[in-house]
């Protein structure tokens, strides 16, 4: 029973199905976070200098490096804001989300 | 080969011969010649284990129950306040499916303190969800630490194995030290389903939502139920390696009794020498040794006491505001039975006070000549 | 910016701690267990005792962490891991590093006596400490760690803590553990550095980590990394290293240190206190700044 990385959530119908232990069988990739936000990151790529500060200080690991800019993933990111606090260019603003 | 032992040796030896890899104890009067003489073994290499020697039981628990998820057999040995420390980690260890074997040796509870026998310490951690054998002899120690550990493995369950302080810990008896080829035979190393490994990551005990909790709860007891099955199985195994059976119960003359004792730890010992005066004076005394505590081995407690009319049920310990703890689970057993003996409950020993046949003579009397317990406890060798 | 330009990642790429944990926005708990195993990578096996962590993780049968985790009681972070450690060593894995990963309760309070007995047998494990300065995960209640002055759910602002956070770094530095390091989410290269450099070391090695709590603090969640920096400016958590118990080394040193206002103020904890006690709270940050340059000889 290896660890499965996938966004899909398990779910056991019989506890024959299930360890005998609560052990973890797959990741939290199943639950978006990205539902708890209010407000959004918006990174303007134009004046980024590509300094990796606001991936490295993400919580949520939910800055990725896409063909070498940064890039949010909206699925996960929870609004907490640290990436346009710390960005030293100031290219990240945070902007109310649409509901 | 035989050797002269004490108790405490006797749980020494079983825990070198299954081969216990990893071991953390703290030391509390009366087992600290378990954990010395493993600490040796580990010196000597007679046994190649880590000795982990901590700062309290509690930590002598946590270590084991950490050991054990990264795949070791484990050992430890406590009493009375050690194992009160614990409590929290038995949980642990039942829940997390962690087969730990430990050896308790019952001393009763403070205050005031006192260092004798009893086994309200034991019998408090009766719902923990551990398999607690009761053992009478310095033989019957060995052995069972060496089928505890079977068993344990098999069904992920931890087990402890109780003995009597000084009445059997520091009490020297002849024991057949079983070969550890044969003993190597009969128990397999460790190789349980689940492990902490980086080969394979998983999270062990996590925060578990009703949804869940409720079935891993169910599961644990379905396991527990296939205890005294299993016990036979690896009983009679036993047996034909070694020569000497290990049941649930010790059945001492109980088939067609007019009376019967119930009894465990080394009051069962002196109850089969007062079943045989008895008999030898015409009355047809049995003695039912009660070894497997938990899971309560209903089957064959129903079976041998429904055919009989007089019980008389010897706790060394109590339950406050209830009854002795023997006492309530037969009467649970024998619920069910369209035919009931006559169950009286006799308190008699705490905190070390000897049980001696005089006590069962008064036992005896009461039971014979009473047709229903007058009392809901009836106290033997209080001072009132 | 040129688009053939690589992105500058000052920490190593791999993430073992994946998106889809249940922390609360701007964690800074979260951090660091991201910063601890991008150093110590996948070999490694967690202890982590009753904490934020235990939830954050997520509920069975699903982990946000790509290592094998124990998750052990309140008290046993330290027991449980030199069990595991124990246990590893028999199975002839002496390859993989234990680490227990605590929070400051579970460290200061609740589980002193096991990390003391653990840290005295010189146990070979990593004890990461995830300090932010309350019981968090129950609700913000006063634990050892809490600084004097500081609101909490039982220290209420009528009653704020009278008393000075536990030394635990002198505690451990007292056992002459092989290293002992303080680290900061806001300098997660150092952070790093010490993790790696702990790895390679046996015995018992023992790293506090501070941790902002935004739900705790009463602060911004985009504050979490600033007000981590701010009290390292401020000399308020001064990063150094203690080897052997003897040997200590400022790893940050100050030309001159913030006032420590810069760092309540952003703090609704702090809220309550009145200039005479943040004077008082100044000086002790500085007598205890000062006590540590003595001890790093400078």
């Amino acid at each position: 029973m290896s660890k499965k990385k996938d966004d899909k959530r398990i779910i056991f119908n019989s506890e024959k199905e299930m360890p005998l232990v609560a052990m973890s069988l797959g990741s939290m990739l199943y639950n978006k976070t990205g539902a708890w936000r209010n407000i959004k990151p918006v990174i303007d790529l134009s004046k980024c200098i590509k300094c990796g500060i606001c991936w490295k200080f993400c919580p949520d690991t939910s800055i990725d490096i896409v063909d070498e800019w940064p890039q949010v993933n909206y699925d996960y990111c929870k609004g907490c804001g640290i990436c346009a606090e710390e960005c030293p260019e100031k290219c990240i603003v945070m902007v109310e989300e649409e509901k | 080969m035989k050797k002269v032992i004490m108790g405490n040796h006797a749980l020494s030896y079983g825990a070198m011969l299954a081969r216990a890899q990893v071991i953390a104890a703290y030391p509390i009067t009366p087992q600290t010649q378990v954990v010395e003489l493993l600490s040796e073994m580990c010196a000597d290499g007679t046994l190649n284990a880590k000795f982990i020697k901590v700062e309290s039981e509690h930590s002598a628990m946590a270590a084991c129950l950490g050991a054990s998820m990264a795949g070791a057999r484990t050992f430890t040995a406590t009493s009375a306040q050690g194992l009160a420390l614990m409590h929290e980690m038995l949980h642990w260890a039942s829940g997390g499916r962690m087969p730990v074997v430990m050896g308790d040796i019952n001393r009763a509870m403070a205050p005031g303190w006192s260092i004798w026998t009893d086994q309200n310490d034991s019998l408090s951690q009766r719902d923990t969800g551990w398999i607690q054998f009761y053992c009478s002899s310095n033989q019957e120690v060995v052995d069972t630490v060496i089928q505890a550990y079977k068993i344990s493995e098999k069904l992920m369950i931890p087990s402890m194995v109780i003995l009597d302080a000084f009445a059997l810990s520091h009490t020297y008896e002849v024991v057949e030290i079983p070969e550890q080829a044969k003993v190597d035979a009969y128990l397999p190393p460790f190789n349980p389903p689940y492990r902490l490994s980086s080969d394979d990551p998983h999270a062990f005990g996590g925060l578990t939502a009703p949804e869940h909790y409720m079935e891993l709860r169910y599961k644990l007891q379905k396991d527990m139920e296939k205890v005294p099955a299993l016990v036979e199985e690896t009983g009679r195994e036993y047996e034909k390696t070694f020569g000497r059976y290990l049941g649930q119960v010790e059945n001492y003359l109980c088939d067609g009794a007019e009376l019967v004792f119930v009894t465990s730890g080394t009051a069962g010992y002196t109850a089969r020498v007062v079943v045989d005066e008895l008999r030898k004076q015409g009355i047809k005394a049995g003695n039912l040794r009660i070894k497997l505590f938990r899971p309560f081995p209903f089957e064959q407690v129903r079976t041998i006491l429904s055919k009989v009319p007089k019980v008389a049920v010897l706790d060394r310990n109590i339950s406050y505001g209830h009854h002795g703890v023997f006492y309530q689970e037969v009467k649970s057993a024998i619920y069910r039975q369209p035919v009931q003996p006559a169950i009286f409950g006799f308190i008699a020993g705490l905190g070390g006070r000897d049980i001696a046949r005089e006590d069962f003579k008064e036992i005896t009397d009461y039971t014979l000549k009473n047709n229903r317990p007058q009392e809901e406890i009836i106290w033997i060798g209080v001072k009132k | 910016m040129s688009k053939e330009r690589k992105m500058t990642l000052t920490l190593p790429k791999e993430e073992l701690m994946s998106s889809g944990h249940l922390a609360c926005q701007g964690c800074g708990a979260t951090l660091a267990m991201r910063y601890a195993l991008k150093a110590l990578g996948q070999k490694t096996i967690l202890c982590i005792p009753a904490c934020c962590w235990s939830v954050i993780d997520g509920p069975f049968p699903h982990s946000s962490l790509d290592v094998p985790i124990y998750h052990c009681a309140f008290e046993t972070a330290a027991s449980s891991a030199s069990g595991v450690r124990a246990g590893l060593d028999m199975m002839g894995d002496t390859e993989t590093t234990v680490m227990a990963w605590g929070g400051d309760g579970g460290t200061f309070d609740i589980g002193i006596q096991a990390l003391s007995g653990a840290a005295e047998r010189n146990e070979d494990l990593i004890y990461a400490c995830y300090d932010n300065e309350a019981y968090m995960n129950t609700g913000i209640q006063r634990s050892s760690a809490t600084p004097l002055g500081a609101w909490t759910t039982t220290t209420p602002v009528k009653h704020y803590k009278k008393e000075r956070k536990k030394d635990m770094i002198g505690i451990l530095a007292a056992h002459n553990i092989p290293y002992l390091a303080t680290a900061s989410i806001a300098y997660p290269e150092d952070m790093v550095k010490k993790f790696k450099k702990a790895k390679d070391i046996h015995g018992t090695r023992f790293i506090h980590i501070y941790a902002p709590c935004p739900t705790g603090w009463k602060s911004r969640p985009d504050d979490t990394v600033k007000l981590a920096r701010l009290a390292v400016q401020t000399g308020y958590f001064p990063l150094y290293e203690i080897e052997n118990g003897e040997k200590w080394t400022l790893n940050l040193k100050l030309k001159e240190r913030k006032p420590i206002t810069d760092y309540l103020k952003l703090q609704g904890r702090f809220r309550h206190l009145k200039e005479e006690e943040i004077n008082l709270i100044q000086a002790e940050v500085e007598a205890n700044y000062q006590k540590i340059l003595k001890k790093c000889g400078l």
